[in-house]
């Protein structure tokens, strides 16, 4: 089954202050996701990697197109369904982990992982448990655990990020790079993680230039070019 | 989950304040397009007009805009500061959302207001009396929500105090000897003393420095987490926005020019005021 079906989507930046300069981000995309698939996304900077994946995440507005989502309640366009409908998907289903921590100041580490599940889990005390396991797998020092990670070094906060985004078992990930400043034995782990919920079902679209990670990982690719997908082949 | 639109806690359709005699044009004749909200013809002021939105149970909504464009208005005019021109509101645990609470009496806005309503004004002294302790501040709005019992009245005092980390001991104490995030805080506990559904959050974190104000921060994000208050913050910072909200509204001239995702907002505005608003973050 897929789990995402896009259709003909373009992206189309109208920059009024830049004298009402149009920047075509994606063009013509299509493509599918199934269910407990694992997709890789490549391409060199600025070919439209982020940019596709922010418009399935509604971080982005799509132009045109559509981005079918089978949902646990029936398929919704993404496109075109209203705030409040993104906003239950992201709590419940999707994800997405970006290249950079952006966090909240003053809150600990532990929470800001447990942040999604606190959202649906009243037990605060079995949620941050949950979020410290995950973080001993990570390897994250224990001593980090209760500190803010503004002030983390770039692997240390890469891993609260991979941690917070998949602690929730989404039915759907997008993530952005989840190895790319993290040491062999750390992206190994990492790599395990997202096969692990893979086991589950997750569906994953995964941006990556490292190859290490691409073999090991993804069961197909989609290389972006000036926008556009150009090639698809198999892991 | 989808596409049903009954869920609001609170619904706002065509909210409109007008200050002066505005005629059939005014509100043709005013707004972005015009980059004023003064009609040339009659002089009058559209503070706002034509606000429509829905606010969801445990939703935080963020009113972003330039100084002028009217977002504070929209929280006094539903927060009864002040009567609105036009315009109907519904509030879902008041009539079971089938009443328009601008229509309603004097008595009945007290009453929905000392019920329902949270308000935390920019400036302290606004939402605090100075004359009362923190704890007779907090008593007040209590006492103005049904609760009589004085021991009671103590007991909620100081755990909201405790709550909002001010601390306890100083519960006797007037608001006028705090500092400026403590009054803020003391503020926070008044307003949500009576477990209101629905907070309005007005440039709460304005003119404090930086590290007072993660303090504020994130006690509204923990109380929100926590109480699944429903909010409204207004602020003209798009770092407090990004950070609270779920969904934002852009206001201009005292019109909404585009409302979204908050991170669609942020990184994907679709109107040119919105784009030059986020060019300008630092």
């Amino acid at each position: 089954m897929n789990i995402l079906e896009i259709n003909d989507l373009s992206k189309l930046f109208q920059l009024y202050i830049l004298n009402n300069k149009r920047i075509e981000g994606l063009k013509n995309i299509h493509f599918t996701v199934k269910e407990g698939e694992i997709v890789g996304l490549t391409g060199k900077s600025g070919s439209g990697k982020s940019s596709l994946m922010k418009c399935i995440y509604r971080t982005y507005l799509a132009s045109s197109g559509e981005i079918l989502y089978s949902s646990g309640a029936g398929v919704i366009d993404l496109v075109r369904a209203d705030d409040h409908a993104i906003i239950a998907l992201r709590k419940n289903e999707i994800t997405y982990c970006s290249q950079f921590l952006s966090v909240i100041p003053r809150v600990p580490a532990v929470d800001v992982v447990c942040e999604r599940l606190f959202r649906v889990e009243k037990d605060k005390d079995q949620a941050r448990q949950k979020a410290r396991e995950m973080l001993e797998d990570l390897g994250l020092p224990v001593e980090l655990w209760d500190a803010f990670p503004v002030t983390f070094s770039g692997g240390e906060q890469q891993r609260i990020n991979v941690a917070r985004a998949i602690i929730s078992r989404p039915r759907l990930l997008l993530i952005d790079e989840p190895t790319a400043s993290l040491d062999p034995r750390t992206k190994d782990i990492v790599i395990r993680m997202i096969l692990e919920l893979k086991k589950h079902g997750t569906s994953v679209l995964c941006i990556s230039h490292d190859e290490y990670t691409l073999e090991r990982l993804v069961d197909r690719r989609l290389h972006l070019q000036h926008g556009e997908i150009v090639e698809t082949a198999l892991a | 989950m989808s596409g049903k639109n009954d869920n609001w806690l609170l619904r706002v359709r065509n909210l409109t304040k007008i200050y002066g005699e505005p005629d059939e044009n005014t509100l043709n004749l005013t707004g972005p397009e015009y980059h004023s909200n003064i009609c040339p013809a009659t002089e009058s002021i559209v503070a706002c007009a034509d606000i429509n939105f829905d606010l969801y149970p445990g939703e935080v909504l963020g009113i972003v805009g330039e100084s002028g464009s009217g977002k504070s208005t929209v929280v006094k005019l539903l927060h009864f500061d002040m009567e609105a021109t036009g315009g109907s509101a519904w509030l879902r645990p008041y009539a079971n959302g089938h009443s328009n609470i601008l229509g309603e009496s004097g008595q009945k806005k007290r009453t929905i207001r000392n019920h329902l309503m949270g308000m935390v004004y920019q400036n302290p002294r606004d939402g605090l009396n100075f004359k009362f302790s923190s704890g007779g501040n907090i008593a007040e709005k209590l006492i103005m929500a049904g609760n009589f019992h004085v021991g009671n009245i103590r007991n909620r005092a100081s755990s909201l105090l405790e709550k909002t980390e001010v601390p306890v001991r100083r519960m006797d104490d007037q608001p006028s000897s705090f500092s400026g995030g403590m009054q803020q805080r003391v503020q926070i506990a008044k307003a949500i003393a009576n477990n209101p559904p629905l907070l309005f959050l007005d440039e709460v974190t304005t003119g404090l420095d930086v590290s007072v104000q993660a303090k504020v921060l994130d006690l509204i994000r923990e109380l929100q987490q926590d109480l699944g208050i429903a909010m409204i913050v207004v602020s003209h910072d798009l770092s407090v926005i990004r950070m609270l909200t779920d969904r934002t509204i852009v206001m201009k001239n005292g019109r909404i020019v585009e409302s979204g995702l908050t991170d669609q907002i942020l990184q994907d505005p679709q109107h040119a005021y919105s784009q030059l608003l986020v060019s300008s973050l630092l």
